[in-house]
């Protein structure tokens, strides 16, 4: 008996020790993932010099003098981030509003479904629609050569945070107590005031993560943005050809070799270091969110 | 009543339920434009000889049935590998972990994995499969890739439904003598197994849509092959083939067609997606 209590606790201790390292996965995988990043990004940005690097102005990674500039991606990155936030945020905004107070259930749990699937539509899907309707209209529209540029990458990211703004909201302003509510309600005060004195300051620190998840998804985007910005390495313009970081990755990653190579895990390693911020932005928000 | 409200007031209000309705209803005439454009271009281009065939350069026509397959392949090899990781991870976390700060560790690593863009991914796992682990650029590599990034989703749905799971069960188990992994094999994962579904279908969902990842990883060919044969070869899957046909091929016919089937699909998981939570829901209403 007390044997067979030996061996059931070794077995115990065995399986314990295989769920942990199960659960260490994920760590180590991050870890793999940062060190493999730092490690191959350093040297380009040791040879070119992180001052060259981040602020020169000109990218030429094929010419006969190579120059590594990266400051129009960066740039770009930020502008397309910022222009996508300022086009998709009111509206994910006003969306989430109008579904979590105003709107009846059965138009609701219909808007809803129709969210989810705009989250799930593979991102070449909108990078194709934009090219065959965005990139024309846009070249039409303000006449001019061509459509793919800044513009058109902007209004695709937009459309493309709008579910996890729209998402992330509606569970932030679903969380204000009721109280609340009929509180501002017996005041005197009508129900759209309501929602937008009352329920939305109570909900902020969750539109805030909203409004940081959209950023994290709007600057990690490299297909949809490959398909409909053209790809050149330009200063950003809202109408001209431009690259962004993740895209500046990807088109040249096919074919490069040797510094230029090197010089793209650099990129890279940028591009994680802005997701991580906004990753420590994203969390101190919700943690704040989760104390009120 | 009504009287006593201000014009200013009463400007704000408008104002504020036109912007509102403005905003849903032009989400609303999105979301039907993008499904109506996609399928309307889409639809008449799925013929039986685009689904059954591979690409030929002799007879010059375009088939889409290696890009399925492979599509298919990832998806196996992927949920295969992402499965017992994280609903094990998920076990550890909700039933063995007792120090808060390794439960704190592992769960800020899958948050942060889940923030990391598909592009970096597609970087680390050229570098880490491909070239480190010898893998070539194949469809295992891009699989191994696309299991970091769906081990987040696994451990969350899982633990989300482990901790649905009554603690009265735990402790009646325990109670009648069982050890602890007889407890978790027997009452608390088949409690869960529909969280554990629901983490599949949400992987399948962001299997089926990514590319980026996959560029690098398991490269764009479009060769027939058997299961085996094809996980140690290189492939393009369905996003992929899509991205390859519009962009660099000018297939703008069979790039539509293929984003039908996309989309269809999505439809399809999402569907099965809320029928489980459906289900999830009754029953711990129950």
């Amino acid at each position: 008996m007390l044997k067979q209590n030996n061996k059931n606790k070794v077995i115990e201790t065995v399986i314990h020790i295989v769920f942990l390292l199960l659960g260490l996965v994920a760590v180590g995988f991050v870890l793999l993932i940062t060190v493999y990043l730092i490690i191959s990004g350093i040297p380009a940005i040791r040879q070119i010099g992180l001052f060259d690097f981040l602020f020169g102005t000109k990218w030429a990674s094929t010419n006969a003098e190579p120059e590594f500039g990266i400051l129009p991606f960066i740039l770009t990155s930020v502008y397309g981030t910022a222009g996508a936030i300022l086009l998709g945020v009111p509206v994910g905004f006003l969306t989430a509003v109008y579904l979590s107070k105003a709107a009846p259930p059965k138009v609701k749990s219909i808007m809803e479904t129709a969210v989810s699937l705009l989250a799930g539509i593979p991102s070449v899907v909108y990078g194709l629609v934009g090219m065959m309707v965005l990139v024309p209209l846009i070249r039409n529209v303000f006449h001019v050569p061509d459509g793919a540029s800044l513009l058109a990458a902007i209004i695709v990211l937009a459309i493309m945070i709008l579910p996890s703004i729209i998402k992330v909201s509606i569970t932030a302003l679903d969380a204000v107590p009721a109280e609340y509510e009929d509180a501002s309600l017996a005041l005197g005060a009508t129900p759209i005031e309501t929602y937008f004195r009352v329920s939305v300051p109570a909900a902020k620190s969750g539109i805030a993560a909203a409004v940081v998840l959209g950023v994290g998804r709007a600057i990690g985007e490299a297909m949809a943005v490959m398909m409909v910005a053209g790809n050149v390495a330009n200063m950003p313009s809202l109408f001209q050809s431009v690259r962004f970081l993740t895209t500046a990755v990807a088109s040249e990653m096919s074919y490069s070799s040797g510094l230029q190579r090197q010089a793209l895990f650099s990129i890279a390693l940028v591009l994680f270091l802005f997701i991580m911020l906004i990753n420590a932005v994203l969390n101190l928000l919700l943690k704040r969110g989760g104390d009120q | 009543m009504n009287q006593k409200i201000s014009g200013k007031r009463k400007a704000y209000i408008a104002l504020m339920r036109g912007l509102m309705w403005l905003a849903a209803a032009l989400c609303c005439a999105l979301v039907l434009f993008l499904i109506c454009y996609v399928l309307l271009k889409g639809l008449p281009n799925i013929t039986w000889e685009l689904l059954s065939t591979k690409p030929s350069y002799l007879s010059n026509t375009i088939g889409i049935l290696p890009d399925i397959l492979n599509t298919l392949y990832i998806v196996i090899a992927s949920l295969i590998v992402v499965l017992p990781l994280g609903v094990g991870a998920a076990v550890y976390l909700t039933e063995y972990a007792q120090n808060k700060k390794v439960v704190g560790v592992i769960e800020y690593a899958a948050e942060t994995l889940s923030g990391i863009p598909s592009i970096i991914y597609g970087l680390v796992g050229m570098l880490f499969f491909c070239q480190f682990l010898n893998m070539g650029t194949s469809l295992l590599a891009g699989a191994l890739t696309l299991v970091i990034m769906n081990l987040p989703t696994v451990i969350r749905t899982t633990q989300e439904s482990l901790k649905t799971v009554p603690q009265s069960y735990r402790e009646g188990a325990f109670g009648l003598g069982a050890g602890k992994w007889h407890v978790i094999r027997t009452v608390v994962l088949p409690g869960s197994i529909d969280g554990i579904i629901t983490g599949c279908i949400l992987s399948i969902g962001r299997i089926l849509g990514e590319s980026a990842a996959l560029l690098f990883t398991a490269g764009f060919a479009h060769a027939l092959n058997g299961f085996f044969d094809g996980i140690t070869s290189a492939g393009a899957t369905l996003t992929v083939a899509l991205y390859v046909y519009a962009k660099e091929q000018g297939e703008f016919e069979v790039a539509f067609a293929i984003a039908a089937i996309l989309m269809i699909l999505t439809f399809l998981i999402n569907l099965a997606a809320a029928l489980v939570g459906k289900h999830l829901k009754r029953r711990n209403g129950a």
